[in-house]
């Protein structure tokens, strides 16, 4: 760590402040953003988020080393932590900030992405069923029941390990696509008691098309649960891309996630536990601010469940 | 309730059925087979085409598919490739192991959760519900397997009072089969039971003291509190009665998800059951072993969601399922 990577981190914590505060000030002039803000863990939560997604961003700045950068794998494996080496080295003598830091795009961006897909999927799957109901409805929610049913975990295993070689993106893909089936329900069950509302009835009577209906008049009505349900699932995702990777099954080896940083540093554990440990706790801190973060939404769209 | 039950164990069957199809067909449209040779190894290829012909793998995909379901239907779950062994008997070996650590895990993740959330409920919004409710979010958000790792670092490795792994002693208690065998398996379930259970008691954490909080702030504790009762008979008599309901569904819930989070904390604790078989059948193209797994997962949430249906019944003569 040089003068100028300090500079960029104390930058990055300044930024992420920055933005928390912005977002404060814009947010709490309605009732919805105070509420969200009076849950205790709000503004920390969003903090380490921008903390975060800033590192990720700027991991060229903030890291001294590139991820795969094996220093000087004689003298410099499973160094302790340091002023040179912030958070240690691993036994392949790589920096362990540094790859957190390039690491946080690839974990946080698996998270993101899968979300978006399962969340997009979810979303039209249950606003279908929900909205046309009778046969459409049915075996949509069969498709469900199976979904919810099958191991997740156990299926991306076999998927990844008979496969061998599956791309990242596929993996991703692969990810989102068995992750709608909670939402689906959620949107299904909201669908279904806002399309009796009057002005739902008044666009039919207009002449709208459904899907004109239903993504125009129904869903944003029903985007509450969805916004929450979002949240919380960037966790899940990002706990699941870590146990893959542990096993050695998710994001392939050099390249630096959260997951496989804790699955190399693992053999190491008893000489070197720092490799192990930084990025677990930076997976823990994430996903916990996440789960503030739904929390404070939950307590913000819906004042009639108050969690905290 | 008798038709209830019936639908219900239909729609059941038909979930897990879906389930071993679906893994049937992503195990059999994969690349490779159970028997190539790994590399510098010299096989001939008669064997191996033998091979393939003795356990019916070069017939059309439909025959083995119909082949399978027939066994399934008799019980029969196979031969595993690379135990030489029925797949029964090695489920019959690993099942029990992650039952006792699924259950051990569950029974501390509803004894500290509810403790916890009742405690949190109490002193709502001062400093130890706030303090407590913090530590629960995060060791809720942490990955099973990487707590695992840390308390085996601590426990096992630093202070030495845990064993590193395995379900028992290998040399001293071969099987369990006296008092002090006993202990040494308990010994060796402390840790990853502890692993399991703690990430699922910060959740039942959380749960719990929502839905004390909806109970505490109906009318009938403030009646109890009314007729001067102490505040620990309304909290723990009153209020906690009525707030165990939402437990019930989360017990549905948790079943499945212990066991599949067990996978990784089998891993990481050389704990011999259901997870670690199947990861080790799924890097071995062990197709029977890995069919078998699915369906016992499946099996497994099927029955969780059943179970939570039925225990509402019992608990809430209100919602007592009727036969629609």
């Amino acid at each position: 760590m040089n003068v100028w990577n300090w500079l960029a981190v104390g930058g990055a914590a300044m930024l992420a402040l920055v933005v928390v505060a912005e977002i404060r000030r814009r947010t709490t002039t309605g009732a919805t953003g105070r509420r969200f803000f009076r849950h205790p863990a709000a503004a920390p939560a969003l903090f380490v988020l921008a903390f975060f997604a800033t590192v990720a961003l700027a991991a060229p700045l903030v890291a001294p080393y590139r991820p795969y950068q094996q220093i000087d794998i004689e003298q410099l494996a499973d160094h302790a932590p340091s002023a040179r080496f912030l958070l240690g080295t691993d036994p392949y003598s790589r920096d362990v900030w540094s790859r957190l830091a390039y690491g946080a795009r690839i974990s946080l961006g698996i998270g993101a992405i899968a979300m978006l897909v399962a969340i997009t999927t979810g979303v039209v799957v249950g606003g279908v069923a929900g909205y046309f109901r009778r046969w459409v409805d049915a075996t949509l929610m069969r498709l469900v029941d199976v979904g919810l049913a099958m191991p997740r975990m156990f299926m991306l295993l076999m998927v990844v390990a008979l496969w061998e070689h599956v791309p990242l993106a596929v993996l991703v893909l692969l990810i989102g696509l068995t992750g709608w089936f909670g939402t689906s329900r959620l949107v299904r069950a909201e669908v279904l008691s806002v399309r009796e509302r009057e002005f739902v009835a008044a666009a039919r009577a207009l002449g709208a098309q459904p899907s004109r209906v239903i993504f125009r008049h129904v869903l944003p009505n029903a985007a509450a649960p969805i916004i929450v349900s979002a949240a919380l699932g960037i966790g899940n995702v990002m706990l699941l891309e870590a146990g893959l990777s542990f096993l050695g099954m998710g994001v392939p080896s050099p390249a630096p996630s959260w997951g496989n940083m804790i699955a190399d540093g693992w053999p190491k554990m008893a000489v070197a536990p720092w490799c192990a440990t930084f990025p677990g706790l930076a997976i823990s801190l994430v996903v916990m601010a996440l789960n503030a973060v739904g929390d404070a939404l939950r307590d913000a769209l819906d004042p009639r469940k108050e969690t905290a | 309730m008798a038709a209830w039950l019936v639908r219900r164990l239909a729609a059941s069957i038909a979930i897990v059925w879906a389930v071993v199809t679906l893994t049937f067909i992503i195990i059999h449209l994969a690349h490779g087979s159970p028997f190539l040779p790994e590399q510098g190894q010299d096989i001939d290829p008669a064997t191996l085409d033998r091979l393939r012909h003795d356990w019916g793998l070069d017939r059309p995909l439909p025959d083995q598919y119909a082949l399978y379901l027939r066994n399934l239907a008799r019980g029969d779950l196979g031969l595993s490739f690379a135990l030489h062994r029925p797949v029964a008997a090695a489920l019959a070996e690993a099942l029990p192991n992650t039952f006792t650590l699924a259950f051990t895990a569950l029974i501390l993740d509803f004894a500290f959760g509810l403790a916890l959330g009742v405690y949190q409920a109490a002193r709502e919004r001062r400093f130890g519900d706030i303090a407590l409710g913090n530590v629960a979010l995060f060791v809720n958000s942490m990955p099973t397997f990487w707590l695992g790792l840390v308390l085996l670092l601590v426990f096992a490795q630093r202070l030495g009072w845990f064993p590193v792994g395995g379900p028992r002693d290998p040399v001293l208690c071969p099987r369990v089969d006296s008092l002090a065998c006993v202990a040494d398996f308990a010994w060796h379930l402390t840790l990853p039971a502890l692993t399991l259970g703690l990430v699922g008691a910060a959740g039942t954490a959380r749960f719990q003291r929502a839905a004390m909080l909806e109970v505490v702030r109906q009318d009938f504790v403030r009646t109890a509190r009314a007729k001067g009762l102490r505040e620990r008979r309304v909290l723990l008599v009153h209020a906690l009665r009525n707030a165990l309901l939402p437990l019930i569904t989360l017990f549905g819930l948790t079943f499945p998800f212990l066991l599949t989070g067990a996978v990784l904390v089998e891993w990481v604790f050389a704990w011999p059951g259901m997870g670690r078989l199947a990861v080790t059948a799924i890097l071995q193209r062990d197709y029977p072993i890995v069919t078998a797994a699915a369906l016992v997962a499946s099996l497994m949430v099927v029955l969780g969601n059943l179970l939570a249906d039925a225990l509402y019944g019992v608990a809430d003569p209100r919602i007592r399922v009727r036969a629609t």
